[in-house]
């Protein structure tokens, strides 16, 4: 297969990269870019590890292929903090211990991120709803609720 | 596999029907990359649609609103008048999977997979919404109605795409609502689903109903004799139950691990009443 040439914006920084059409987003990021905080779960848009946002949308990134990254703007996992300095909603799901095996983590960070940018101040049900297509097996979900929240409470205050 | 992201409709219609191996037309991609993740498809061209002019946008159009095929669903929910005109259309189309689903699943795309359950299509059916389709010979308007076929078959011929969608205006004491039964609350396939659009005259009688209703047949299914038993009245129990008993005997499901034909039959009903009365509310008729 012919190899296609993308430009795009990751992170707010240009990037460039070769992939085959049928490759994924979330394949180039992880295999070519080396960005590796979006992790494969299903592969098939059911458990939201992979989130990205694509032009400020969340998706998930198994569902979209690289060549549609072409001019777009991606932001991803690795965008979220600034520098050494956690975004807090990173650092509250570390506080309120919001992970254990961490897999669907960075998913999560993305997604939370992406519903607070749209509302501030989401109820436990809007925010579990908008979450529905991240799973996590194991935590029971309850303290990534009060860890969103929490970072919510502190950023609206911010 | 090759990757064309088409400018123009006429590229695109052209590119598929002078393939001669096999085409997918991607969109927002939701049902396509799960089909080659699975190896069900190896496409030998997938054209990429969302760089054509205009396919990405919602107009108003002659009281109404053409939207594009690869609008997504979260914008669709972002479009006030949009889903204040058409409240049912909005919410069978918001229900397609996860808040990521959202972000690029469309309703064209929901059509075109041709799904007996898909969460787009009984609204848009009941709305009399109309597909516009770019081909090889030009362009033409054609009922979504017509459109699907069967499971995962349209009427479409090769190297025609559907652009848009147009929803007609909507006149005063007019709404719509859709509803589906799934086992869970979120992320979930219709077991049986319901669109009805209503129309009332001033004094709060239905003047037109329209029923469709999804998953309890190969394709949607227009319930006529559902719509009729509700012209003339205010939704009194006498015509709803009239109109669920309509809706049941135009029901042809499969038996499956997700509803028994008895269960989906009998919900197609249930479903419609109660899309009847949120749709009677939402046009401003009291009882």
């Amino acid at each position: 297969m012919t190899k296609l040439h993308v430009s795009t914006t990751i992170n707010g920084d240009p990037f460039e990269f070769l992939c085959a059409p049928d490759e994924t987003l979330l394949d180039v990021l992880r295999n070519r870019l080396g960005l590796t905080g979006a992790k494969e779960g299903c592969g098939t848009g059911d458990c939201g590890a992979c989130s990205v946002t694509v032009n400020g949308r969340l998706v998930c990134s198994c569902l979209v292929l690289g060549a549609e990254a072409e001019g777009a703007e991606v932001t991803t996992i690795e965008g979220m903090a600034d520098g050494d300095e956690l975004h807090p909603l990173q650092r509250h799901f570390i506080d309120g211990a919001a992970l254990q095996c961490g897999v669907c983590t960075p998913g999560i960070l993305v997604a939370a991120k992406a519903l607070l940018e749209k509302n501030p101040d989401p109820s436990d049900e809007e925010l579990r709803y908008w979450l529905a297509g991240n799973l996590c097996r194991c935590t029971g979900y309850d303290k990534i609720i009060r860890a969103v929240q929490a970072a919510a409470a502190e950023m609206r205050g911010a | 596999m090759r990757y064309l992201a088409a400018k123009t409709a006429a590229e695109a219609a052209g590119a598929l029907a002078a393939e001669k191996g096999l085409t997918r037309i991607l969109a927002g991609g939701t049902d396509v990359l799960v089909q080659l993740r699975s190896g069900m498809v190896e496409p030998d061209l997938i054209v990429d649609i969302k760089k054509i002019p205009g396919i990405r946008g919602i107009v108003a159009e002659s009281g109404g609103f053409r939207i594009g095929a690869a609008v997504s669903g979260a914008e669709i929910g972002e479009h006030a008048a949009l889903c204040a005109a058409w409240p049912g259309v909005a919410e069978g189309v918001q229900l397609i999977g996860s808040t990521q689903v959202q972000g690029r699943c469309t309703m064209v795309g929901n059509l075109c997979n041709a799904s007996p359950a898909g969460d787009a299509v009984p609204s848009l059916v009941a709305a009399n919404a109309v597909a516009r389709i770019a081909g090889p010979d030009g362009e033409r308007d054609c009922p979504v109605a017509d459109i699907p076929a069967g499971p995962g078959k349209t009427t479409l011929k090769k190297g025609e795409i559907i652009t848009s969608i147009f929803l007609p205006a909507r006149p005063d004491r007019a709404s719509d609502a859709y509803l589906r039964f799934i086992p869970r609350t979120e992320m979930d396939i219709a077991v049986a689903s319901a669109g009805v659009s209503l129309e009332l005259n001033a004094d709060g009688t239905v003047k037109a109903a329209r029923i469709v209703l999804g998953a309890v047949a190969p394709t949607v299914v227009v319930a006529d004799d559902a719509g009729k038993a509700l012209v003339g009245t205010n939704l009194d129990d006498g015509a709803l139950a009239a109109m669920a008993k309509a809706c049941e005997a135009v029901c042809n499901p499969i038996d499956d691990k997700r509803g028994t034909i008895e269960y989906r039959t009998k919900m197609a009903g249930t479903l419609a009443k109660r899309a009847a009365l949120i749709a009677y509310a939402r046009a401003g008729g009291s009882k």
